[in-house]
């Protein structure tokens, strides 16, 4: 026990927990905004994967960093687009869509990494985001390290929670957008188009996705493995639901998330003699699944997620 | 006529495959009148008004608006030219408050804030100059129906619209909110504004409009002046031939068929039972008149099988209801009519013949060794329900999706009433159906009244319950009243009660009976 | 753009949508070929003959098509109740554990005894997993896709701590792998050469009775039901819960069996690799069957015969073996799309 709260004391600690946490805000940002119009994105999981593949190949191939990140999120908002083709304009079951796309993004990045570089067998290397001290305030004990001497998209991350709040729920196209997930057909009295908005929601939520798993490449680590998105994806699904679709509580919950697996990893070594590691690595896992048990009960969800808007349609 | 019409429609048509929703429809719209578009369900009205809110495009033919032609496919440029719709189904989002949902769309998508100050003056004037009183902070999940229709208005009128289209304004509506809402629409068009109000109830458009327009099947077939206008001319023009809707004869009630007594579903909610009693008896119908989402629909629900949380006795001809089991419920002599044909009463996807077993999946008549279904015998009931409840079909094969709404709720009706049940729930049982598929259910509950079935009634159309029921109670709050012979109450006394003023459960003599 | 129903969808449409959506699909991936500089020609062709060009690839294929078979069946069940099961990756790995704490030793029955006792444990340990993610469905309204997900992830670390931990086979020389299927245990192959074993039958036999039972039982029509329509079904007395319970166990159960066919038939033993993505690639083959059980078998056989085609294919002219899957992604959104062309047709204007 005394051994858990030391590692809640190191500042190493609180700073791994952030350079975790920024990958899931992305993310779960990402899934909340395309929810919030009323679409379910379960593509994710292959958006991140095809962002972490395209931003570190882009440097690779001799870009420089920031517009990787760029290409990255343009990547993501393609595949976005196609969800959106899918699931907004033509109706298809979001449910499917999302694997077929998954699947499909997936799969494509490996083969286009494959395609790239034939030859290699171990993973090449980037030189990837160097962490930033910010002057003065690095210097404070503890959280300085924690939150004053990270990467630059660690910052973009926490800087985008606010960011996207103040969107969604201040400016005239975030009420169309959550106006979009509760009635779409009161959007379209309005004289808005429900396919733009949710088309548009959705690319944006997607781009998110793509940035977030370009982090894991790019700042994280420093080169691109298969199946290195691990389920993030879907963890950031359920931390969706465990925020109820809103971006400060998945602020929150990221928090919650990155903090378990930094101390996972810290734990692994120290216990890693009395528990198999592979029952450290369940836990996010597990966890996500209580998560949403936790919130089944209180959750309001989006009343028009899951439900296609085709205009002016005959009953 | 020396103004140019506010708005006009030229030689509109509409088709969907083989169907022609409207045909060469011309239409105009003065300034500070009320026109009354009049029509049955299905008869092309709400087509017509999706085309000028751009959610169709027309296939022939022009909208003018002061003159000038609308583009056709743009709720935006609709709304620009001064067009305010207020939906029959209210088009609101119920998580929101009523500002966002007003303001949704006033302003640039792409402004970096949102003028709240600004709107809530607005909207305040708009309040007090309109009496549509509503607060902008509550969300619409908390407002009364009555309170919905305004945001609705407002809604309209924040965006300046110069004509207000209505949609069957009043199918929700108790008769004095309806009343009040005509007031409203009297304020309005002193300010000049032009309405068109969509209904197909006779006496509403005879209290409100200044001229009526008669649409059946698509095309206009008179337009007429409210002044000289006769109901009965009225409704011939619509219909197009004489309506004769089915009339109650005299029968004597028989014996006591279901009792419910002191049934409760626990909770303060509008829509939460509160100690009902009510009794049928054979050749009986009984109506409940009430406000959508006053509990009529736990009601419905209980007595079909759906719920089985409540306190409280319901007994079918001496023994207790199957509470929570619609199966034993539909074997002990119940035939059920859901207020929804689609949600509820089939399931599109699958045959005529398939839809026709649900209820009786697992008796021996359908079931062998216990989980084959028998299709061939399956299908040989079904040839003769389609026969005798004259289901428009190719046959027990076809997809059930394929129906009209008429034919649809004739399967339901077959698959209700085949067994000659001792008791039949009937929720809304003509609600979107035209005047010959509205005339056939009636009958369908006549005959079986004569047969000796006792009947429930759910219904918002006080019209309908005047004309078709032997008692009616009313339904308010979860609180239903006494159930008094037809005609003991005045219309406008049912509406006091259906909002919550009349006295629960007391009698009260009749003092007219209004007769519509 | 408008999207209507037609009023009648003929036999040919609706039976040809598999078929453009496998086209478009072929098509797609061309694209890719060509970039990786292959004539598209010779790349197809080389996949064909890799697949069926010999009876040893013939029997390649059709041993793959093996677990593609289950777990297909297992997702065109679900997917009829509207139930998203996609965890039978997970579900197999569990009917592969299962197969593997009886078959091991612990209990010893005659062959005729073994195989389908071996069987129904797997089955029941591939429901078993389904137990939670379905009654939290049902119960509490989570989100079936994401929780069935996520126990992939738990299951295969839980095959990972056994495998190399309580369970690891001493004879391995290291290797995590579990100990061998007893002989009792083993599905015999089915020709002398190849690998082709009995989970074929099973297979094939499961196919004619999901089929049965969809068509011609209470049970199948209460699924349909519930999947076309819940409050409709749950109005005429349909117990919609219990059917989807039901309808998860048996889900489960089939991409459960899939596990025991490729432990006790083809491997011998449990590894971690035991599925390339089984699970994932039986929602392909249940899509492009249209749900449809029967046809379940050759859409499974067709995806086989991509994966099989495409290793030889990959070898000769050097394209990434992933064509494979993205082939099989892209069939999914394919066949999405052009079965609803065979239902709606799009007007481009209103």
């Amino acid at each position: 026990m005394s051994d858990f709260i030391d590692i809640l004391l190191t500042a190493g600690f609180w700073a791994a927990t952030i350079r975790i946490v920024s990958p899931l805000i992305f993310g779960t940002l990402g899934e909340l905004i395309c929810e919030r119009a009323g679409v379910l994105n379960l593509g994710i999981e292959g958006i991140m994967t095809v962002g972490a593949m395209s931003g570190w190949m882009w440097v690779y191939q001799g870009g420089d960093l920031w517009t990787g990140v760029l290409f990255a999120a343009c990547m993501g908002a393609v595949f976005g687009l196609l969800h959106a083709v899918f699931t907004v304009h033509l109706g298809l079951s979001q449910h499917v869509t999302g694997i077929g796309i998954t699947l499909f993004a997936s799969s494509l990045s490996y083969f286009v990494y494959r395609m790239l570089l034939p030859d290699a067998t171990t993973p090449p290397k980037i030189v990837p985001f160097q962490p930033i001290a910010v002057p003065w305030l690095s210097d404070l004990p503890i959280i300085g390290e924690a939150l004053f001497t990270q990467s630059a998209l660690t910052y973009l991350a926490l800087l985008v929670v606010p960011m996207v709040w103040y969107v969604l729920f201040r400016t005239p196209v975030g009420l169309a957008v959550r106006m979009s997930g509760e009635n779409p057909v009161a959007v379209e009295a309005q004289g808005i188009n429900v396919l733009a908005v949710r088309t548009g929601a959705v690319m944006v939520g997607s781009a998110f996705m793509a940035v977030g798993g370009a982090f894991i490449t790019m700042s994280w680590f420093d080169a691109f493995y298969f199946g290195m998105i691990n389920g993030r994806g879907w963890i950031c699904v359920a931390l969706v639901i465990f925020a109820s679709w809103r971006p400060g509580r998945a602020l929150l919950g990221a928090l919650l998330f990155a903090g378990l697996e930094a101390i996972q990893v810290r734990a692994q070594q120290s216990a890693g003699a009395f528990i198999p590691y592979q029952f450290f690595l369940m836990l996010p896992y597990v966890m996500s699944i209580l998560a949403m048990i936790v919130m089944a009960r209180k959750t309001k969800y989006p009343q028009a997620l899951l439900v296609p808007f085709r205009r002016g349609e005959r009953v | 006529m020396s103004n140019p019409p506010v708005l006009e429609f030229r030689g509109v048509t509409k088709r969907f495959g083989t169907l022609t929703a409207n045909d060469d429809v011309s239409l105009t719209l003065q300034q500070g009148e009320v026109l009354a578009l009049l029509g049955e369900n299905g008869a092309g009205k709400t087509t017509l008004m999706n085309i000028l809110f751009g959610h169709y495009q027309a296939d022939e033919g022009d909208i003018l608006v002061d003159g000038e032609v609308l583009p056709s496919g743009s709720t935006q440029a609709a709304i620009n030219a001064g067009i305010g719709m207020v939906h029959q189904h209210f088009t609101l989002a119920d998580n929101l408050t009523v500002l966002e949902n007003i303001t949704l769309g006033t302003e640039s998508l792409w402004s970096w804030r949102q003028d709240q100050a600004n709107s809530r003056k607005k909207l305040a004037a708009m309040i007090s100059d309109y009496g549509l009183v509503v607060d902008p902070d509550a969300m619409v999940s908390e407002l009364s129906v009555g309170e919905r229709q305004r945001v609705e208005i407002l809604k309209a009128l924040y965006r300046d619209a110069r004509i207000l289209i209505l949609d069957e304004p009043t199918a929700v509506l108790t008769p004095q909110e309806s009343e009040r809402l005509f007031a409203t629409l009297k304020s309005i068009t002193a300010k000049g504004l032009a309405i068109i109000f969509i209904s197909h109830k006779l006496h509403e458009i005879l209290a409100v409009s200044n001229r009526i327009a008669v649409l059946r099947r698509g095309a206009i077939v008179g337009t007429l002046e409210t002044a000289t206008s006769r109901r009965e001319q009225l409704a011939e023009l619509m219909v197009g031939r004489t309506v004769t809707r089915p009339k109650l004869s005299a029968i004597k009630p028989g014996d006591l068929v279901l009792e419910i007594n002191d049934v409760s579903t626990g909770g303060t909610g509008a829509t939460e039972l509160k100690e009902i009693d009510l009794t049928l008896h054979q050749h009986e119908i009984v109506g409940i008149a009430g406000v959508a989402g006053n509990g009529q629909g736990t009601l419905a629900d209980i007595l079909s099988g759906l719920r089985s949380d409540f306190s409280g006795t319901i007994e079918l001809n001496g023994q207790m209801l199957a509470a929570g089991n619609p199966r034993a419920i539909v074997a002990s002599g119940v035939g059920r009519i859901p207020e929804d044909r689609h949600a509820r009463g089939v399931v599109a996807n699958m045959d005529i013949w398939e839809n026709l077993i649900s209820e009786d999946l697992r008796s021996d008549e359908i079931c062998r060794a216990g989980f084959i279904i028998d299709g061939a015998g399956a299908r040989v009931r079904a040839e003769k329900q389609i026969e005798d409840f004259d289901v428009r079909c190719k046959g027990p094969d076809a997809e059930t999706r394929l129906l009209s709404g008429g034919n649809m709720q004739k399967l339901i009706l077959a698959r209700a009433l085949s067994n000659t049940p001792s008791f039949i729930l009937a929720n809304q049982p003509v609600r979107g159906l035209d005047e010959g598929a509205i005339a056939y259910v009636q009958e369908q509950l006549l005959e079986a009244r004569k047969r000796g079935a006792a009947i429930l009634l759910i219904s918002e159309d006080l019209d309908e319950l005047m004309t078709l029921t032997d008692r009616i109670a009313v339904m308010s709050h979860g609180m239903l009243s006494s159930a008094l012979p037809t005609g003991e109450r005045s219309i406008a006394e049912i509406g006091l009660m259906m909002a919550g003023h009349g006295d629960q459960g007391g009698a009260k003599p009749g003092s007219l009976a209004d007769g519509h | 753009m408008v999207i209507e129903p037609r009023e009648t969808v003929s036999v040919w449409r609706a039976g040809l949508a598999p078929v453009w959506a496998i086209l478009a699909s072929l098509v797609i991936c061309a694209v890719l070929i060509s970039w990786a500089g292959a004539s598209i020609p010779t790349a197809y062709s080389l996949l064909f003959k890799g697949a069926f060009g010999s009876a040893f690839a013939l029997n390649e294929t059709l041993t793959r098509s093996i677990p593609l078979i289950f777990t297909g069946l297992a997702v065109s069940v679900a997917f009829r109740a509207k139930f998203y099961n996609i965890g039978a990756e997970g579900q197999l790995y569990a009917g592969a554990l299962a197969a593997t704490f009886f078959g091991t030793g612990l209990v010893t029955l005659p062959p005729a005894l073994m195989v389908p006792f071996l069987v129904i444990m797997g089955a029941l340990a591939g429901g078993a997993l389904l137990i939670v993610p379905v009654l939290l469905k049902t119960h509490l309204k989570v989100d079936e896709v994401v929780t069935t997900l996520l126990l992939n992830f738990v299951v295969l670390l839980v095959v990972s701590y056994l495998i190399e931990g309580p369970w690891k086979d001493p004879a391995s020389l290291g290797w995590p792998q579990a100990a061998s299927i007893i002989d009792e245990g083993v599905l015999p192959t089915l020709l002398a050469k190849g690998r082709l074993h009995f989970g074929l039958i099973i297979a094939l036999f499961m196919a004619v009775i999901i089929w049965l039972m969809m068509r011609f039982t209470v049970q199948g029509y209460e699924i349909r039901a519930v999947g076309h329509n819940s409050r409709a079904a749950e109005f005429s007395g349909i117990k919609v819960n219990r059917t989807v319970i039901m309808t998860a166990m048996i889900s489960g159960g089939l991409a459960g069996m899939a596990g025991v066919s490729e432990t006790a038939g083809l491997k011998g033993y449990l590894t971690l690799d035991l599925s390339p993505g089984f699970g994932y690639t039986g929602i392909a083959v249940a899509m492009l069957a249209q749900l449809n059980p029967l046809a379940v078998v050759p859409a499974a056989i067709f995806l086989s015969a991509v994966y099989v085609g495409a290793d030889a294919m990959s070898r000769a002219v050097n394209i990434p073996t992933y064509i494979a899957d993205v082939l099989v992604g892209v069939s999914i959104l394919a066949v999405l799309c052009s079965v609803m062309l065979s239902q709606y047709r799009i007007r481009w204007r209103a």
